[in-house]
C-alpha cells in the first residue's frame, strides 16, 4: 500500500464540553489518508464530516486524539514558524464560493495573500506572474486578476478558491462540499479540474460531500459518517457494490438516479440504530472485514459479516 | 386527459439598470390533471421565473409580461388584478419553496401558519381550522400534532419544517401545487421521505404538481413529464422515458452526460463547456449553440422551431430538421437510447 500522508487517531471534537448541551460532533474516529489518493467523506448534515475536516486542518483545537501529517503532529502547541510550515502544506477549499472570497479584495490580492504570508515571491512582478499562472491553471485568464469577486459566476469563484489553495504549493487539500453550491453542468467542470490538478501535481484530497454519486466518481476510498462516528470505510467501488453497515445501505438506497426504470423499482431501506441490539460490555470498533474494507461493528456482527463476505467471493 | 393549466407563448422581461433582461422568451406548455411535470435547467434558465409568473409573485415595478397568456380554468392569470389573484393563490394554486428555514415565519407558532389559508379561503371557524391543521400535520407524518402546533419553526428540524410547509400548501386542497426545489436543502434520506410523502398525497387528493429541480435523479423519481429549459425557453419536452432514454436536444444530452451515474467507470466526466447565455442580450439563434459541439451554421443565425418527435415529445433543435446531417450523440446517450423502443439505437425487440 502507498505511503501514509495523514494519520488520524482517535480524533474527538466536542463542543460545550462538560456542559449540559455537550455535542460530540466527532467521536473517536481513526483513519489514514495515503499520498496521492482522494478520500471521500459522506454523511447527513450534522454527522460531523465538516467538523472532521476542520479539526484536521486545525481550525478547531481537537478535544482529544491525534492528527499526524507526514509523521508530525498537527495539534498541540506550535511556534509561529512551525505553524507556517504546516499551513503551507495543507489548504482548504470551502463550500460557499460567495462567502469565502473577500468582496473588497481584488482577485490578484486574494490569490497572492498566501504567497505574501509565506514570502514565496520576491518582487511585485514575480507576484503578478505567479498569480497569472495560477489563474491559467484553473482555466481563467490573467485579465481576471484585476477584478473583484462579485464580477464572477459561482463556478468561476470556485475556481478562484482552488487557485488560492494552490498558490502555496500544498500537498494536501481539504475540499468541503466544493460543488454543492454549483449548477450540474458547472459541477462537472470543477470536478474535472480537481482531478486534472491531482494528476499533474500529485495532490492528496479529502473530499467532503453529501452528493454520493459525485463522491463515488472522484474518490478512491470513501468513509461514511453517522452521528460523529465513522461507520464504514472502503474502496469506492467496494462500498457501493457491497455496503456492509446498515446505515450505508440505507444511505445508498436513498439516492435517486437519473434513470426512470431504476427509480420505478428502487426500494428504500431505512436505518434504525436500535437494530444492532448491542449488549452491555460489547466492544464496538472498526474491524477489517475484507482487505481494506472496515466496518464499525461488534465482535458478533464481525463474525457474521466475515461469513457473508466470504460466501460472496 | 384534462388540461388544468395552459401557458401560451409567455414572454417576460425584467427592467434592470443594465437594461432589459429577457428572462422568458416564449414558453409553451400544458399541465394535465393529476400529473407531475418536472421543469429542469440550470440557474438563470427561467424555470423559477416561469412558476413565479404563474403565481404572480414577481414585483410589478420591475417585471413585465411582454406577451402570451397563462390560462387557468379559462381565466388568464396575467390579466387578473391583485385582489382576484389573492383568491387563487394559496387556494387553487399553492407553492412550496426551496428553503424551509426561511419560508416559515419565525415569530408565529406553526399552527397559526397552517390555519391562515383555511381562515382566509375556506371561511371555517377557528376551532374547526385547528382541527384541520392537526389532521394535516398528521397526514404529512408529524408525530404528536396536537402538541406540536403550538411550537415555533425553530423547534423543528429541516425535514419537519418542509413537512409543515407542505401541510400549509395543501391546506385548501389546491388544484395545482408548485414545488420550487423542495428538497434541494435537505439530506438524501430526508429528501427520499419528502418525495414519497408528496407522491402519496398526490394520489390522495389528485393535485397536479409542477416540480422544479436541477437534480435529474429526483426528476426520474417523481416526474410523469419533463420540460428542459435553457436560456428562457423550453428546449425539449416529453414523457420521463422519452427525455431520459431518447433525448434529442444537445443540451439535454449534455445535462444527462454530466451527471456521473453510479456505474460510470473512471472515464472523464463530460462537462458542458462555457457558461449560460446572458439574457440581457440573448443570442438570436439557438441559445445553446455556442456551448454545443453539435451546433450547425443555422443555429447561430436562426432560432430553431419546435419539432415533433412523437405525440408527447417535442424538441427545439435544428438537428431534427429533415435536411440536417445525422449526428452521433455522446456515448452515454447512445447507451440510454438502446433502452428505448423507437430510437434508432434500440437493441432488443425484433431485430
Amino acid at each position: 500500500m502507498a505511503e501514509k500522508l495523514l494519520e488520524i487517531k482517535n480524533l474527538k471534537q466536542y463542543f460545550n464540553q462538560g456542559k449540559a448541551n455537550e455535542v460530540r460532533a466527532v467521536d473517536d474516529i481513526s483513519f489514514d489518508i495515503y499520498r496521492g489518493e482522494t478520500l471521500g467523506l459522506v454523511g447527513e448534515s450534522g454527522c460531523g464530516k465538516s467538523t472532521t475536516g476542520r479539526s484536521i486542518i486545525r481550525l478547531y483545537n481537537a478535544t482529544a486524539g491525534e492528527v499526524k501529517f507526514n509523521d508530525v503532529s498537527v495539534h498541540g502547541k506550535k511556534s509561529k514558524s512551525e505553524l507556517k510550515i504546516f499551513n503551507r502544506k495543507m489548504q482548504m477549499i470551502f463550500q460557499d464560493p460567495y462567502a469565502s472570497l473577500n468582496p473588497r479584495m481584488k482577485v490578484l490580492d486574494i490569490i497572492a495573500e498566501g504567497l505574501d504570508i509565506h514570502g514565496l515571491v520576491k518582487s511585485s512582478k514575480e507576484r503578478k506572474d505567479r498569480v497569472h499562472e495560477l489563474l491559467e491553471t484553473v482555466g481563467l485568464n490573467k485579465e481576471h486578476a484585476n477584478r473583484y469577486p462579485h464580477e464572477f459566476s459561482g463556478g468561476q469563484r470556485q475556481r478562484l478558491g482552488i487557485a488560492r489553495a494552490l498558490a502555496v504549493d500544498p500537498e494536501f487539500i481539504i475540499a468541503d462540499e466544493p460543488i454543492s453550491a454549483l449548477d450540474v453542468s458547472i459541477q462537472a467542470q470543477v470536478v474535472n479540474l480537481l482531478k486534472e490538478l491531482q494528476e499533474e501535481k500529485g495532490l492528496t484530497y479529502l473530499f467532503i460531500a453529501h452528493d454520493l454519486s459525485m463522491v463515488k466518481y472522484i474518490s478512491d476510498r470513501i468513509g461514511v459518517m453517522y452521528f460523529g462516528k465513522l461507520v464504514e470505510l472502503a474502496p469506492a467501488e467496494e462500498l457501493y457494490n457491497n455496503p456492509l453497515h446498515p446505515y450505508t445501505q440505507s444511505l445508498l438506497s436513498a439516492i435517486p438516479l437519473p434513470d426512470p426504470n431504476y427509480e420505478r423499482t428502487r426500494v428504500r431501506k431505512s436505518y434504525d440504530p436500535a437494530s444492532h441490539n448491542y449488549q452491555d460490555g460489547e466492544e464496538i470498533a472498526m474491524r477489517e472485514v475484507t482487505p481494506g474494507h472496515f466496518v464499525f461493528c461488534s465482535e458478533r456482527e464481525f463474525e457474521s459479516l466475515k461469513l457473508t463476505s466470504a460466501s460472496r467471493v | 386527459m384534462e388540461k388544468i393549466l395552459e401557458v401560451k407563448d409567455l414572454q417576460l422581461s425584467f427592467h434592470t439598470f443594465a437594461g432589459e433582461v429577457k428572462a422568458i422568451r416564449g414558453v409553451n406548455f400544458d399541465l394535465l390533471k393529476g400529473e407531475t411535470l418536472a421543469i429542469v435547467g440550470e440557474s438563470g434558465s427561467g424555470k423559477s421565473v416561469t412558476t413565479k409568473a404563474i403565481m404572480r409573485l414577481l414585483p410589478e415595478s420591475s417585471s413585465e409580461f411582454k406577451s402570451g397568456e397563462i390560462l387557468f380554468n379559462g381565466k388568464d392569470l396575467t390579466k387578473l388584478t391583485d385582489k382576484q389573484m389573492q383568491k387563487i393563490r394559496g387556494k387553487d394554486i399553492s407553492m412550496i419553496f426551496q428553503d424551509p428555514m426561511t419560508s416559515l415565519n419565525p415569530t408565529m407558532p406553526i399552527g397559526k401558519q397552517i390555519t391562515e389559508p383555511l381562515l382566509k379561503h375556506q371561511g371555517v371557524g377557528r376551532a374547526e381550522a385547528k382541527k384541520i391543521a392537526i389532521d394535516l400535520l398528521r397526514m404529512v407524518g408529524m408525530p404528536k400534532p396536537e402538541l406540536r402546533i403550538k411550537q415555533y419553526p425553530h423547534q423543528f428540524s429541516g425535514g419537519q419544517r418542509q413537512r409543515i410547509v407542505i401541510a400549509i400548501a395543501l391546506a385548501c386542497n389546491p388544484q395545482i401545487l408548485i414545488a420550487d426545489e423542495p428538497t434541494t436543502a435537505l439530506d438524501v434520506t430526508i429528501q427520499a421521505q419528502i418525495l414519497e410523502l408528496m407522491k402519496d398525497l398526490q394520489k390522495k387528493i389528485d393535485t397536479s404538481i409542477i416540480f422544479i429541480t436541477h437534480d435529474l435523479g429526483v426528476v426520474a423519481n417523481v416526474a410523469d413529464r419533463v420540460a428542459v429549459m435553457y436560456g428562457g425557453r423550453i428546449v425539449e419536452m416529453g414523457t420521463v422515458d422519452e427525455i431520459f432514454y431518447n433525448p434529442q436536444h444537445p443540451y439535454t444530452w449534455g445535462l444527462l452526460s454530466s451527471m456521473p451515474s453510479l456505474d460510470t467507470a473512471d472515464a472523464k466526466l463530460y462537462a458542458i463547456p462555457g457558461t449560460p447565455p446572458d439574457l440581457l442580450d440573448p443570442p438570436k439563434g439557438d441559445a445553446f449553440a455556442i456551448r454545443s459541439e453539435y451546433a450547425l451554421a443555422i443555429d447561430i443565425e436562426e432560432a430553431p422551431p419546435v419539432f415533433q418527435v412523437s405525440d408527447t415529445h417535442f424538441a427545439s433543435t435544428w438537428l431534427l430538421h429533415p435536411d440536417a446531417p445525422q449526428v452521433e450523440p455522446p456515448a452515454a446517450i447512445i447507451e440510454r437510447m438502446k433502452k428505448f423502443p423507437g430510437s434508432r439505437y434500440y437493441e432488443g425487440g425484433a431485430h
